[in-house]
């Protein structure tokens, strides 16, 4: 099942651990929080992306399986 | 705040298309009046029953979003009651500064909404109602659910939360926040709160406007509704209308009417802002000829939103106003997203700096990257309408800047046209 990296932007503080961990899909904007790549993850990066999940401070980052709709406002 | 003029009742200057207006009498109307003119509230007798008129009528949120309203209905329908809840509210909150609607609609309907929030819950199996309002209810909705309590009418006694007056407390998850006890503010989802919402428990939220539609639907059924309207977005909708040679009105409007007969689009008109302060500019000649519905809007990016309609007058600078509404936006920011916290303050004091005399060569260029960085991250959308609210700016005043830049205004009167709530709360205990 294909899964895709999600940040909750609320409980996002910018530490930037994801960024280090999974540089490939993982960028940090100017004031130091992350623009995950919305495509799946692919398989090879797949162990970085758990372990950036779990590194997160406060459990900000999640991976969702892609169908997931996103956010609506 | 002045209560606006309803421009659409019966003899009023407006003339409407057939049928209309459907939600404003011309003046207040009791229960008394109410059940004269409409009978009492139409119950199905059971769950579901009005789901499937409200699906054929092809009912959207007048709130803002356009959701299709049976979609939702099913899913609260469809959840289980959870710790012995299922919740409604009527959503009255009408965070817009600029919108004036749903209150005049209150005012003058009461009982509409009320049999429309009776109605949904019913329809959902719902064990409890609320009324959310960004005001100390008045007195018609105050008489109009004593008398309603009195004869027996609701089966859901209704529960009344005022909204703190911050532009995002209407909006979806911030109401059921408040509705808890806790503070206005919107929260990352899913669950949407039509699975998960007020104590855990499925909650429908719908704009007091899309209820009353659900009344009068309930009662003429669907084919009635689309008698007026586009078939891909029957039915009307009420706006409200800032223009240069009238005073602020409320207007119930068939969806896809030339926006141009709500408008005006002479020489005394150099813009539209259509959709409120999360909606778009629109440049005049060139959008004259759009009407009122989502898929003739879009074509120039824009939807109806909650029927915030505005004509910006050839005399005021419009780089001016936008700069105002977006210092507005930015202090409306929750907080709670990095790229919003950060983003829409810069986004709005660079637009300030294009709208003062003469502007750093790079401004242009860091709004734009702005825009980009904090569209379509946040919890709720705050940034991305304020995004569309800007950008669209950018493009239709763009001559605008250029002459800011060599230190001229085109304006010839000075007074902000666009209306703000007076000071801008910025402290926390203003969400509660």
């Amino acid at each position: 099942m294909a899964e895709t990296l999600r940040v909750n932007p609320i409980a996002c503080t910018g530490h930037g651990v994801c960024a280090e961990l999974l540089p490939e899909l993982v960028a940090l904007d100017e004031w130091g929080y992350p623009i995950v790549d919305p495509r799946p993850v692919p398989p090879a990066l797949d162990r970085d992306a758990r372990r950036a999940v779990a590194a997160c401070p406060t459990l900000a980052l999640r991976l969702l399986r892609s169908e997931q709709p996103a956010r609506s406002g | 705040m002045s209560t606006a003029v309803n421009e659409s009742a019966p003899g009023g200057a407006a003339r409407q298309a057939a049928g209309l207006p459907r939600l404003l009498p011309a003046a207040p109307e009791d229960l008394h009046a109410h059940l004269a003119r409409y009978g009492p509230t139409p119950y199905r007798g059971r769950t579901n029953l009005l789901i499937d008129d409200i699906e054929t009528s092809g009912l959207t949120g007048r709130g803002g979003a356009a959701f299709p309203v049976y979609r939702k209905l099913a899913v609260v329908a469809r959840a289980g009651v959870r710790q012995g809840r299922k919740v409604v509210v009527a959503n009255g909150a009408e965070s817009e500064p600029a919108s004036r609607k749903d209150e005049l609609l209150l005012g003058l309907a009461p009982n509409l909404v009320l049999d429309g929030l009776q109605l949904a819950a019913e329809a959902v199996g719902a064990t409890e109602a609320h009324l959310y309002l960004h005001y100390a209810p008045g007195p018609q909705i105050l008489r109009a659910l004593a008398e309603r309590s009195s004869r027996g009418l609701d089966r859901l006694a209704v529960t009344i939360t005022q909204a703190p007056p911050r532009f995002l407390a209407g909006q979806e998850a911030a109401v059921v926040n408040r509705l808890g006890g806790g503070p206005a503010l919107p929260t990352f989802q899913p669950p949407r709160v039509s699975e998960r919402g007020l104590g855990g428990a499925p909650t429908l939220v719908q704009n007091v406007e899309t209820l009353a539609h659900l009344a009068l639907i309930a009662r003429y059924g669907p084919r009635w509704f689309r008698a007026v309207g586009t078939s891909d977005e029957p039915g009307s909708m009420l706006t409200t209308i800032y223009r240069p040679d009238a005073k602020t009105h409320v207007r119930e409007a068939a969806i896809g009417t030339p926006l141009e007969a709500l408008l005006g689009a002479g020489a005394d008109v150099q813009a539209w802002l259509v959709g409120g302060y999360h909606g778009t500019w629109l440049p005049m000649p060139e959008a004259a000829g759009i009407t009122l519905d989502n898929a003739s809007l879009r074509r120039f990016g824009a939807a109806a939103g909650a029927g915030v309609l505005a004509a910006l007058p050839s005399d005021r600078c419009g780089l001016t106003e936008a700069a105002r509404v977006t210092g507005y936006l930015a202090a409306e920011s929750a907080g709670q997203c990095g790229p919003c916290l950060n983003g829409l303050p810069r986004i709005a004091a660079a637009l300030a700096e294009l709208a003062g005399a003469g502007h750093r060569r790079r401004t242009l260029a860091d709004l734009e990257r702005w825009s980009g960085l904090v569209k379509g991250r946040g919890a709720c959308n705050h940034p991305d309408g304020t995004v569309r609210f800007v950008r669209s700016a950018l493009t239709v005043f763009a001559p605008e800047i250029k002459r800011h830049a060599r230190g001229q205004c085109s304006a010839t009167d000075r007074r902000p046209f666009l209306p703000l709530p007076d000071g801008i709360p910025t402290r926390e205990e203003d969400w509660t």
